[in-house]
């Protein structure tokens, strides 16, 4: 019961920060916008003519992730660390797992609210036709499981550095390496040269790999269980490297 | 409340803290003095559950800090050096989330901020973020912080850093005042704050206590302390050197000043006497007149020098005086 205040009482804070500063609302209008013109132009929704979101829409999700959750994350560990507040932070009586999943929730919550800013297309999507509603949910949640994925990797770089930047880029190259083990062009270079079964090995570590079921309509554990493995991971790591800071 | 024993930390090969024990009782306000890296800071750090010991223990309130640390935590407040504070807030919204933390809801915690508030005159700049706040209204936002939740222990590294004059004496004046229903540690270079605010004192160097009293037993280590300083007419000074010297009392007495109208000198007594070597010398005192004579008490600053750089004292020995003195009483302890 206490840990569960104890964390509300972080994600509150954590909240807080980010809509006071002007990052919280950039983020959202950059990653709109984002959405909007791959969905319309780049990705050719009017052109397919089918009620679908899967490939105009969710196709780019992994991509523009790779960019904008790095940048959500970067702050969480490497400001509180420059400043001297995780001296504060550290000495109130939480635990440091529970200041951990605060961040990250409050995070993830934020994301969230990023991703359910999206509600036009789903919108426009049903007004031009009878798409399958269920899909697009599926996508949704595959969608926000693969953001989690990220953002623990940035909160674990983030915690790893006192700057802000260096969080960025090292998470922004986990992540791009998450993403290029899946990517089509990147697999078929593999498969001139690798067996079957590496070729197998390196996809299934992609978030693509791991994403494409949900935007087919299908909740696979196997996904599940991939996204969450990947947080608890990070997670996990992240507590390490923080229980390290303070051995000194 | 707070039990320290064998405390050390190594920071690769450096020992930062190297076998520190005291302990602070309730009503007790411990003065924490050093030079900078004699491992204040870090000792600080080890008693409010920051960074673990690599030897020995904390106890806060009976609780290891630890294998205990919540409950620990929950007695302490602290104001780390440098007084951070979230930059993104405001300073009431920094609060609440500190009474927040601390378990504060509701009516409790708008009573537990306005209380802070209060004792650190925080008013003006309630709704102000704390990035904007001067330095010296940072630094009570982190104090006000640190006693939100009217802990029982209170752990303060440099509280009045950055103050200006007003402001050192109002905290100065809070510390003492909340030190007699609480167990306060804090560290400063300012050596009068001790006098004004610690009931004791604990000299640290190179990570080692090296002198644990209260300011009046420290005092007595200096060589100044029971030293006469007078001024005599009607005598040349080398006269009236050679008469003090003849006095079983006297260890040595040094010129200061010598003047057409009397010659001032400081005698420095054998061991110290209690006033006997005034009134030993206003005896002796035959054919010439004492224009001013008094006892000096004898100077903390002195004391600090002598205990932590021995070496730089050359003129008289009371620094190794001193630091045998507080060799005995460490190995005592061990």
């Amino acid at each position: 019961m206490n840990a569960w205040a104890n964390i509300k009482t972080i994600t509150k804070r954590e909240l807080g920060a980010y809509f006071s500063s002007p990052l919280a609302y950039v983020f959202i209008v950059i990653f709109l916008l984002l959405c909007g013109f791959f969905t319309f132009m780049v990705g050719g929704f009017f052109e397919r003519g089918e009620a679908s979101l899967v490939r105009p829409f969710f196709d780019w999700h992994p991509w523009f992730y790779l960019f904008l959750v790095p940048a959500v994350g970067m702050r969480l560990w490497a400001e509180e660390r420059r400043v001297g507040t995780l001296e504060l932070l550290l000495t109130m009586p939480i635990t440091s797992w529970q200041a951990i999943v605060g961040k990250f929730l409050a995070s993830w919550l934020f994301l969230a609210l990023a991703l359910v800013l999206t509600f036009p297309v789903v919108l426009t999507v049903n007004y031009l036709g009878s798409p399958d509603n269920g899909v697009i949910f599926t996508g949704y949640i595959g969608s926000w499981l693969m953001a989690g994925a990220y953002l623990a990797i940035s909160c674990m770089t983030s915690a790893m550095t006192r700057t802000q930047v260096v969080s960025f880029i090292l998470s922004l190259i986990i992540c791009l390496f998450l993403i290029l083990c899946g990517f089509p062009p990147v697999i078929n270079l593999v498969e001139t040269w690798a067996g079957p079964r590496l070729v197998e090995l390196v996809t299934s570590f992609s978030v693509i790999t791991h994403f494409d079921g949900f935007q087919k309509g299908v909740l696979d554990s196997r996904d599940v269980i991939f996204f969450l493995s990947i947080i608890g991971f990070s997670l996990f790591c992240n507590s390490v490297i923080i229980r390290g800071h303070r051995a000194g | 409340m707070i039990n320290v024993q064998n405390l050390a930390k190594s920071f690769g090969t450096k020992r930062a803290v190297d076998g520190v024990t005291f302990t602070v009782e309730r009503g007790e306000v411990l003065g924490f003095l050093g030079p900078n890296g004699a491992g204040k800071s870090t000792t600080m750090r080890m008693i409010t559950g920051f960074i673990p010991p690599t030897g020995g223990w904390v106890k806060v309130g009976g609780f290891d800090i630890v294998s205990d640390p919540i409950p620990a935590k929950r007695l302490i407040g602290y104001l780390p050096e440098n007084a951070p504070a979230y930059t993104d807030m405001t300073v009431q919204g920094f609060l609440k989330f500190a009474a927040e933390i601390r378990g504060l809801t509701g009516q409790a915690q708008a009573k537990a901020v306005s209380r802070v508030v209060d004792l650190c005159f925080l008013e003006p700049v309630l709704h102000q973020s704390v990035e904007t706040l001067s330095k010296g209204f940072r630094h009570r936002t982190c104090f006000a912080q640190s006693i939100i939740h009217d802990p029982d222990v209170l752990v303060l590294d440099e509280p009045t850093d950055g103050l200006d004059p007003n402001q050192k004496h109002e905290v100065r004046q809070l510390i003492r005042r909340m030190g007699e229903k609480k167990a306060i540690i804090f560290s400063t270079h300012i050596l009068e704050e001790v006098d004004a605010v610690c009931s004791r004192t604990i000299i640290i160097d190179r990570g080692r206590i090296v002198a644990n009293g209260t300011p009046a037993e420290l005092r007595q280590k200096s060589e100044w302390a029971g030293a006469v300083t007078l001024r005599v007419s009607g005598a040349t000074g080398t006269a009236i050197a050679q008469k003090l010297a003849s006095l079983s009392t006297v260890k040595r007495s040094t010129i200061l000043k010598e003047e057409a109208g009397g010659v001032t000198l400081r005698v420095f007594p054998k061991s110290n006497q209690n006033g006997a070597l005034a009134r030993s010398i206003a005896e002796a005192a035959q054919g010439w007149q004492i224009e001013e004579l008094h006892t000096e008490e004898g100077r903390l600053d002195e004391v600090f020098r002598s205990i932590t750089m021995p070496d730089t004292i050359t003129n008289t020995g009371a620094g190794q005086n001193s630091r045998r003195a507080d060799t005995a009483q460490s190995e005592e302890k061990q």
